[in-house]
Parts: C-alpha cells; sequence; structure tokens
C-alpha cells in the first residue's frame, strides 16, 4: 500500500491503517476517531436517518455488481409485522481471482469492519450478524476474532450497545473454500450447512434469507465506509469521488508491472492514473496488451482504453464492468488463450453444478481452450467458444458465475482474435518453446 | 496376533473432537449451522475425513452421513483423501500463473517426485492446486500449513520446505 500524501479524511478505508502492516488495535483505532460515528448513531441517529444518509452518500456495493447499499437496505420490511430476527451478512468469502482488497482492510483494520457492521446492522435493525470469511484467510480469521473480543469487552457488541437498548449479536463463520459461496444466496445457504447453491429469486433476501428471515448481504469494503458515511455525511462522501459513485475505491493492480499492489483512490480514477502513476507501468521490456479492470469475470479492456474513468457507468460504457477494482494486467510475453484457458478452467472447476448450462458448458469451454493450447485446436471450434459465450450469457444460467466466466473470453475473441486462430494454424501456443 | 486396525477406522470420535464439537454446537444458532466446522474439527485431529470418520460424526451428530458427504464433497479444504503432514496448496488461478505457478510445480515434482494431487511416499508433504489466494501483488504465493507465502521463486520455496520436517 502506497501511502498518498492526503490525510486520512480523504482515505476513510485505509487512512488510519499503520504503515507497518500490523493490525490497529481497539485503543488505536478508537484515537484515530473509531467509534465515534458509532456512538452518535446509537446516541440518537433513527435508523431510517442513517439509511437515508447512505443512500445520499451515493454508495454502492464494493464486491462486483455495484447496487446501490442504502437502496437495498431500504427493502428490509419494518415494524411490528415484520418478520424477526433480521440478519446481515458480511460477504468476505473474497475469491475473485486477482482480488485481494478485502483481505487487506481485514488484516489492518478489522475494527473499521466491526464498526460499519453494527451501524449498518442498526440501520436495518438486524438482530444477529455473521462475517462469512474464506478458510484460506486464516490471519485475517485470527485478527478478526481478537478485535470481536475487544469489541464484546467494551460493549460494542452484544445486548444493549453504548446503553442505547438496541443489541447485536455477531458470529464469525469460517468456510472451507469455494467460489460460489460469494453469491448472497449460496452464502446463505452455505451458513445452513448446506452446499454453496444459489436460491431461486424471488423472494430476494431482504425479504426471504437466512432461515427465512429478512436477510442482507453487504461486501466488506462497502460495509468498511459505513462509519465515515455516518461522521462526516453523505456530501462529505461523495466530494471524495471524481464521478457520480460516492467515495474511494480500493485499486488494485497484479501481472508484470513495476510495482504490484493496492490504493485507496478517488472513485472514478482512470485506468492510466492507476497503471502508470500507481503501480508504476509495465516492468522493463515488457509490453502492455490488455487489462481485466475488475477481477476474472470482467471483460478485457485494451489500450485504447487508458482514459476510462474507473467507476461504475464509465467502466460499462467501455465494455466492461468495475467490477472488484483489482486489474489483472495481460502482457505481452502471456499468451491471450492460456490466461482465459486458466480462468475458464478456474470457473469450471468452482461452477456448483446446479444448472445444466454452467455445469456441462464451461468444462466443454475448458477442453477447447486446452485443445488449442496443445496445439489441437481446429477452425470451427473458435465459433463454438462464441456461441457458449452468448448460450451461458446472462439470462440463461441460475445466477451469474457462467455469464461472468464468459466476459474475459468472449472479449478475448474481440481483442485478440488474431491470437487464437494463430494456435490453430500454427498447431501450437506460439508462447511457449 | 490381530490385524493392525488403523486410527483413522475406528468408528468413533476422541474426546477432544467430541469437546470441540459441542463448544461448536454451543455456538451455532442451529445445530445444522456447525456441520462444516464439525467436519473440519475431525479433519483437523486426522488430517482428513475418512469415511469411517465421517460415519462417526454422522452418528454422533445423529444426521444421515450423505448429510455431512454433502458438504464435504462440495468444500474444496475438506480432504476426502489422506493427505501428508504438510500440505502444500499452491495458488493456480490467474496472476500465479502468469507469473510462474508451473515453473513451481515442475520443480516441485522435480524435487519431490509429486505433482497436483500426490502425497510424497514417506508422508511428509501432500501437493494440491488451490483458487487465488488472495495475494496476487505477491504472486506466486502458496498456502502451507495454513501460513500464507508470497512473491516465491524455487529458491524460497526450498526454504519454506526445509522448514517443514
Amino acid at each position: 500500500m502506497t501511502a498518498s500524501a492526503a490525510g486520512s479524511m480523504d482515505r476513510p478505508l485505509t487512512g488510519a491503517m499503520r504503515p507497518d502492516g500490523r493490525p490497529l488495535g481497539l485503543a488505536e483505532y478508537e484515537a484515530s476517531g473509531g467509534y465515534a460515528a458509532l456512538r452518535q448513531a446509537l446516541g440518537g441517529m433513527r435508523p431510517a436517518d442513517l439509511i437515508q444518509r447512505v443512500k445520499d452518500s451515493g454508495l454502492r456495493g464494493r464486491g462486483g455488481a455495484g447496487f446501490p447499499t442504502g437502496m437495498k437496505w431500504g427493502f428490509v420490511p419494518q415494524g411490528e409485522k415484520a418478520r424477526r430476527p433480521t440478519y446481515l451478512l458480511v460477504n468476505a468469502d473474497e475469491l475473485e481471482p486477482g482480488t485481494f482488497k478485502d483481505r487487506y482492510l481485514l488484516e489492518g483494520n478489522p475494527h473499521l469492519l466491526i464498526e460499519g457492521v453494527v451501524l449498518s446492522a442498526y440501520a436495518i435493525q438486524a438482530d444477529v450478524a455473521y462475517i462469512f470469511v474464506r478458510r484460506a484467510y486464516q490471519r485475517a480469521t485470527e485478527i478478526l476474532a481478537r478485535a470481536m473480543e475487544e469489541a464484546r469487552g467494551v460493549g460494542f457488541l452484544g445486548a444493549n450497545i453504548l446503553g442505547s437498548g438496541y443489541g447485536l449479536k455477531l458470529h464469525l463463520h469460517a468456510s472451507a473454500g469455494r467460489y460460489m459461496c460469494g453469491e448472497e444466496t449460496a452464502l446463505t445457504n452455505a451458513l445452513e450447512g448446506k452446499r454453496a447453491t444459489p436460491r431461486t429469486k424471488p423472494p430476494f433476501p431482504p425479504v426471504v434469507g437466512l432461515w427465512g428471515r429478512p436477510t442482507i448481504v453487504n461486501n466488506v469494503e462497502t460495509l468498511c465506509n459505513v462509519p465515515a458515511i455516518v461522521r462526516h455525511g453523505a456530501e462529505w462522501f461523495r466530494g471524495l469521488s471524481s464521478s457520480e459513485d460516492g467515495g474511494t475505491k480500493l485499486y488494485g493492480v497484479s501481472g508484470r508491472v513495476r510495482r504490484p499492489g493496492l490504493w485507496e483512490l478517488p472513485m472514478g480514477t482512470t485506468i492510466r492514473e492507476v497503471l502508470k502513476t500507481h503501480a508504476g507501468g509495465m516492468r522493463d521490456g515488457v509490453g502492455f496488451r490488455g487489462l481485466l479492470p475488475g477481477g476474472a469475470s470482467t471483460d478485457f479492456l485494451v489500450a485504447d482504453h487508458m482514459d476510462v474513468k474507473l467507476d461504475f457507468a464509465s467502466v460499462q460504457a467501455a465494455g466492461s464492468r468495475l467490477g472488484t477494482g483489482t486489474m489483472i494486467v495481460l502482457d505481452d510475453q502471456t499468451c491471450p488463450v492460456g490466461m482465459v484457458h486458466n480462468l475458464i478452467r478456474f470457473f469450471a472447476q468452482e461452477s456448483c453444478g446446479w444448472c445444466t448450462p454452467c455445469r456441462d458448458g464451461l468444462p466443454w469451454l475448458e477442453a477447447i481452450l486446452a485443445a488449442l493450447e496443445a496445439g489441437d485446436g481446429r477452425e470451427e471450434e473458435i465459433a463454438i467458444l462464441e456461441q457458449h459465450c452468448r448460450l451461458l450469457g446472462p439470462g440463461n444460467t441460475f445466477c451469474a458465475l457462467a455469464p461472468g466466466a464468459v466476459e474475459p473470453l468472449q472479449s478475448a475473441l474481440k481483442y485478440f482474435r488474431d491470437d487464437f486462430t494463430r494456435h490453430v494454424r500454427e498447431k501450437r501456443c506460439p508462447w511457449r518453446a | 496376533m490381530g490385524d493392525v486396525i488403523h486410527p483413522a477406522h475406528v468408528a468413533r470420535l476422541g474426546p477432544e473432537e467430541t469437546r470441540e464439537i459441542a463448544a461448536a454446537l454451543e455456538r451455532a444458532e442451529r445445530p445444522e449451522a456447525a456441520y462444516l466446522d464439525a467436519l473440519k474439527i475431525v479433519q483437523r485431529h486426522r488430517r482428513w475425513v475418512s469415511d469411517e470418520a465421517l460415519r462417526a460424526l454422522a452418528a454422533h451428530l445423529q444426521v444421515a452421513p450423505e448429510r455431512l458427504e454433502s458438504l464435504a464433497t462440495f468444500y474444496n479444504l475438506i480432504f476426502r483423501r489422506p493427505v501428508g503432514r504438510h500440505v502444500i496448496l499452491l495458488c493456480d488461478s490467474v496472476a500465479c500463473w502468469m507469473l510462474g505457478e508451473e515453473n513451481l510445480r515442475e520443480h516441485l515434482r522435480a524435487r519431490l517426485g509429486i505433482g497436483y494431487g500426490e502425497t510424497t511416499a514417506d508422508d511428509r508433504f501432500t501437493l494440491l492446486p488451490v483458487p487465488c489466494l488472495g495475494a496476487c501483488d505477491h504472486a506466486p504465493a502458496a498456502w502451507i500449513d495454513g501460513d500464507l507465502h508470497g512473491d516465491l521463486t524455487e529458491e524460497k520455496l526450498d526454504t519454506i520446505l526445509e522448514a517443514h520436517a
């Protein structure tokens, strides 16, 4: 993480973090202004006002889909007739290849998440919350468990928080590894001790979720924004951004760049600035070919897109998705077909098998791409790849896994078409000796 | 002299396992919410979940073995086949693949004689692929006995393995 010249006010997610990467303890967090928002909210803000403030802030979900957070919260039925308990589930199942932002937040400032959870739970009047952490984030899990103990010890969690009459029970669930758990209804099934397959929608989780009760699922980075929004207001949060979407964003870069890493920058920072200024551009002797802007399930963008702003609407207008905001760079020493093969292999393996197009379609694509890489590909199979990008697209599958999986493939066929045909023509992968 | 019975074949949970499972059930909102935790507890004590251990756990939880099997076969990190004393989980997702995962895999084959899904003859190491470890800025990465290692080279990997007897 590169510290910017600006103070912590400009970087609500990372500004208070220690430079040595050790987690911020409770005392340090409070010294940086931590839990002030919680005192403020529980000291007299109505839950509906809190939801309104988050709506006004323009905060959109940071897990990949970008749904407006305040609007989602507003779907939870309230009042005496509402079924209880209500749940808040924190999606810390970060398993999108190329994505490493939530781990950074969990390990660096666990109390920021906990404060965000309590505030958000209060807003939707949740009684119980779960933090769902992937198994491989063992260090993050241990750090969170300690922070939760600290928070319980001083009454920021549990019954009657800060004497407000509001209480929240917070569970920490360590999963056992599966990409599907990141889908909100699959995550819900996983918490119920079932296979993490997605559920039919409707009914939607805010009405029928965990154990059949109203449930909101939010990403880690999303919730980490909430304390600062409560404290400094919606206007201030919008002012951090250089786009329509409020706030900052944790942008990441991996691949053959000079300085792979993660930076908290104004939402809407351009690809050029993230890639050149912060990641330092390509390594010496390595050329740029393209990038996936927000994880494995986003469409490639290329050199023409350097000035695209990394916000939800701008990236969509350029033909891709902001996704998780952590980009994977394709260089000229890496085979684009091999890269897409790696991605499709991942999605084929991680498909839960619940619906046929995904379960059978992705392994077929994987086999074709493997054959191309091995020099056994045929020209007509490229058409089969194209056909599947449509057949596995939105509307044909039970959840977003397969439509996401074909995004890098369909865009690779558009931008790197020659590389596919070269594999057929030369009967080998040109990048392999 | 009778047959030697491997501990994993004894169809009963140990006192430690039983105690830890009771604690997990106590914490859970509903018993089924603790099923995965129970499988993880059994695996922690036995390295992997054998058919016998799975049946013993099912009997203990008073559920059908198939109910637990549905979980055990779904989650990547519940092992239904034996593993060695140390499990090397090498990330094979996109950033690590680009930055040398195949070389590391070949290096391990040369050094330990095992590929993905295999265990060394002395039972010391099992090598498995693992999806993205969220360490893409330090690719290539591996997760060995619960510790994350990034910016791996063949030499660095050798040093790490030497520390695992």
